[in-house]
């Protein structure tokens, strides 16, 4: 990618300070950290339910629950145990959907982008700023009233939905005609509004406000990949808010959109909810795609390897990321036909992906390679990704997924592709953009720790169970036989590891903060040439006054 | 604010694109509330789910070919009715025949009860035709009465040509009946 010329020129005006300067914030760069801290703030709640379930799962029998539901809820006895098995599915519940719409997508779409699209192309800022703001300020009042659901009635005296993140009916509707439902329905609202704004902004930056002269096969590949993925996000979240809509009239006002007692089909949820969910795990990890091209080429010194073929795949992945729902519902008794077009269809999705990662590959061929701490995290995230998408093809298979589905082989494929690839691009687009953010350098040596222990940890986690899986363990279980202990025993071990992981990461900024090392404009020297590392670090409030020239 | 002085062309072109953008938003939206007739539709044009069909008669006439029809019937919890469903019939496909059910009402209300229905496996729903069926209308039921509902059926002979299904030698249909 071409150097450009950027202006610096700070801004005429003061900054606004305090509490006004957040709430009120229409600053791209400033949106961009709120929705990090949101994210890390989230993190450590879902991490924290998740850690629960290991811990429970850590030997056969139940264990940590009951006496967790007494702790928290006061129940006791017999209904401790009753309380303590619903609150595990409560926990399995909100860990996915916190995990989903609050960590991973306020990370990568809210905060790597807000902060870094705008520098990348060239803009003085997004296209609506106060949209910006609203985006932002939506996902708070939506995390509270997920919050909130956790302590109000769902199954007649138990607390919490305990449906799993896709809340299919008729669990959902006659299962828990409690309110803790509604409460969840209306965060999944809010928070797909927030995230409807944000990928109407992005889009609008991205198609009207480039840097004369950038045009739109120079963008670099991380503003690709966020527009791609705001398409996403507007083409697949409607159909969710219009699916959990009917759920919640379905709950309240007697309709029977999804009950055959009226005539409806509780399988076209099923239908609507993919619709949504397979696009949405692009929506997670395509920004972080884009994050990692840029980091694999910056640290081999080498534009990247095929950057047409990079859009082109992304394009192609999302596209077809739409018409492979139904490889979620091969036990829904679809027709054989049909299950051989979700199966072909599935499986050239690999083919786009499989561009991508050989483009990885042969950037870093031949490139003058630094394993600096964001490299380490996006080498580990190609191959722990391939590994995901690897089983990804297995699940495909729709003869396979009769003995996968809802095993904890699946459990091990998604948290591949995203607590291990996700998650990992996250962590490597912090690294690589916090001497930008924060103007401050951080260890490298800290950064490396979390590296290495964190991969250890997670693969610990996730890895034994792909063979849980295949011995037929079912998720979503508080309890196992003792067949199961080995592996299961291996994962929640994993689980502390990665704990460990976790305090040296919050070490390693409470480290950067108090040395206060200061970070050059470029710290990653020639091979970062896009627009954001022609600016200070961190960046002047109000950047690009005049519009750099893109040659 | 931002102090940048975004030209006026600019502004417009964003208020353009926004425009398209949020239309295209209310579209899917409008799209997933459509998706409800028309998943409807599809179920019974193509018998997916096990949709059965409904039709007048059979011009296909029968061939060699059997097939057992199973008939099951599962009442929702708390309605307090009791169903015998008919017995298992093998006839010939393309054998138009009537069977019974058999509905008591075991409670001292007047009960009024409608049934879903499908067949598995779903795929054979395209060619199970009903002529005449008790699930076609709402059935109310004095109290401690039994009545004899009738289906009258055939399994299109085209079945025969379907190589996906020639293996199948048995259709269940089944009736859950609910509170109406």
């Amino acid at each position: 990618m071409a150097q450009a010329q950027a202006d610096t020129a700070h801004a005429a005006h003061g900054t606004p300070t305090g509490w006004k300067r957040w709430l009120y914030s229409t600053n791209h760069k400033d949106i961009g950290l709120l929705y990090l801290y949101f994210a890390i703030f989230a993190g450590i709640i879902g991490g924290a339910l998740s850690g629960f379930m290991r811990w429970e799962l850590a030997e056969p029998g139940i264990q940590i629950f009951p006496g967790l539901a007494q702790m928290v809820y006061g129940v006791d006895g017999d209904a401790a145990l009753d309380a303590g098995k619903h609150m595990y599915n409560v926990f399995t519940t909100a860990h996915g959907l916190i995990m989903v719409f609050f960590v991973v997508m306020p990370a990568v779409i809210g905060g790597f982008a807000n902060y870094f699209v705008p520098l990348m192309i060239g803009a003085p800022d997004m296209a609506f700023p106060r949209m910006n703001n609203i985006s932002f300020w939506l996902l708070p009042p939506a995390f509270i009233l997920l919050l909130i659901s956790l302590f109000v009635e769902g199954p007649p005296s138990l607390l919490g939905f305990g449906g799993g993140w896709t809340v299919y009916p008729p669990l959902s509707t006659s299962g828990h005609p409690g309110p803790a439902m509604d409460y969840a329905i209306l965060s999944l609202h809010i928070a797909g509004a927030s995230s409807i704004l944000g990928a109407i902004n992005f889009i609008t930056t991205i198609l009207n406000m480039r840097a004369p002269g950038m045009t739109m096969f120079k963008m670099p590949l991380f503003p690709w990949s966020v527009l791609v993925t705001a398409f996403l996000l507007l083409l697949a979240l409607p159909v969710l808010a219009g699916a959990i809509t009917m759920l919640l009239t379905d709950r309240n006002f007697g309709t029977t959109f999804f009950d055959p007692a009226g005539g409806g089909d509780p399988i076209l949820f099923q239908h609507l909810f993919w619709f949504f969910g397979h696009p949405e795990v692009y929506i997670m990890i395509l920004p972080g795609f884009g994050i990692i091209s840029h980091i694999i080429a910056t640290f081999s010194r080498k534009p990247i390897f095929g950057y047409l073929g990079m859009v082109y795949a992304m394009i192609a992945i999302g596209a077809v990321g739409f018409i492979v729902w139904a490889h979620h519902m091969y036990t829904t008794g679809i027709s054989l036909n049909a299950q051989r077009y979700f199966v072909a269809a599935t499986m050239i999705i690999a083919v786009p992906t499989g561009v991508k990662i050989f483009s990885w590959i042969a950037t870093m061929w031949g490139g003058s390679m630094r394993f600096t701490t964001p490299m380490l995290w996006a080498v580990g995230f190609i191959f722990l990704f391939t590994v995901g998408g690897v089983t990804g093809v297995v699940l495909a298979n729709a003869g396979a997924d009769r003995a996968f589905h809802d095993t904890y082989y699946v459990v091990a494929h998604f948290h591949y592709v995203l607590s291990l690839g996700a998650v990992f691009t996250i962590f490597a687009g912090w690294y690589y953009w916090f001497p930008k953010m924060f103007g401050i350098m951080y260890s490298e040596f800290l950064g490396k720790l979390h590296f290495w222990i964190m991969f250890i940890g997670v693969n610990l986690i996730f890895f034994p169970q792909h063979f849980l899986g295949l011995a037929g363990m079912p998720r979503r279980y508080i309890d196992y036989p003792d067949a199961y202990a080995l592996w299961n025993s291996v994962s929640s071990w994993g689980y502390l590891v990665t704990l460990v992981a976790m305090g040296v990461f919050f070490w390693s900024v409470v480290e950067a903060i108090m040395r206060k090392r200061k970070a050059a404009e470029n710290p990653w020297g020639e091979g970062a040439t896009t627009l954001e590392w022609t600016l200070s670090s961190p960046p002047p409030y109000h950047q690009f006054e005049t519009l750099p020239r893109f040659k | 604010m931002s102090s940048v002085s975004t030209s006026n062309d600019r502004s417009g072109a964003n208020m353009r694109t926004m425009r398209w953008l949020v239309a295209f938003a209310l579209f899917m939206l409008g799209m997933a509330f459509a998706a409800v007739p028309l998943y409807d539709l599809f179920c019974r044009v193509t018998g997916f789910g096990g949709t059965t069909q409904v039709s007048e008669g059979n011009p296909k006439g029968v061939i060699d070919r059997e097939m057992e029809v199973r008939f099951l019937a599962t009442v929702d919890p708390g309605l307090l009715l009791r169903v015998e469903p008919a017995r298992i019939e093998t006839n010939a496909m393309g054998t138009v025949s009537t069977v019974v059910y058999r509905a008591t009402n075991m409670s001292s209300e007047p009960l009024s009860t409608t049934a879903s229905f499908n067949v598995t496996p779903d795929s054979t729903g395209i060619y199970f035709n009903k002529i005449e069926c008790f699930c076609f209308t709402q059935q109310t039921l004095a109290p401690y009465e039994t009545v004899e509902m009738p289906v009258t059926y055939f399994v299109d002979p085209d079945l025969d040509l379907n190589s996906e299904l020639r293996t199948i030698r048995q259709i269940a249909l089944s009736y859950s009946f609910h509170q109406s």
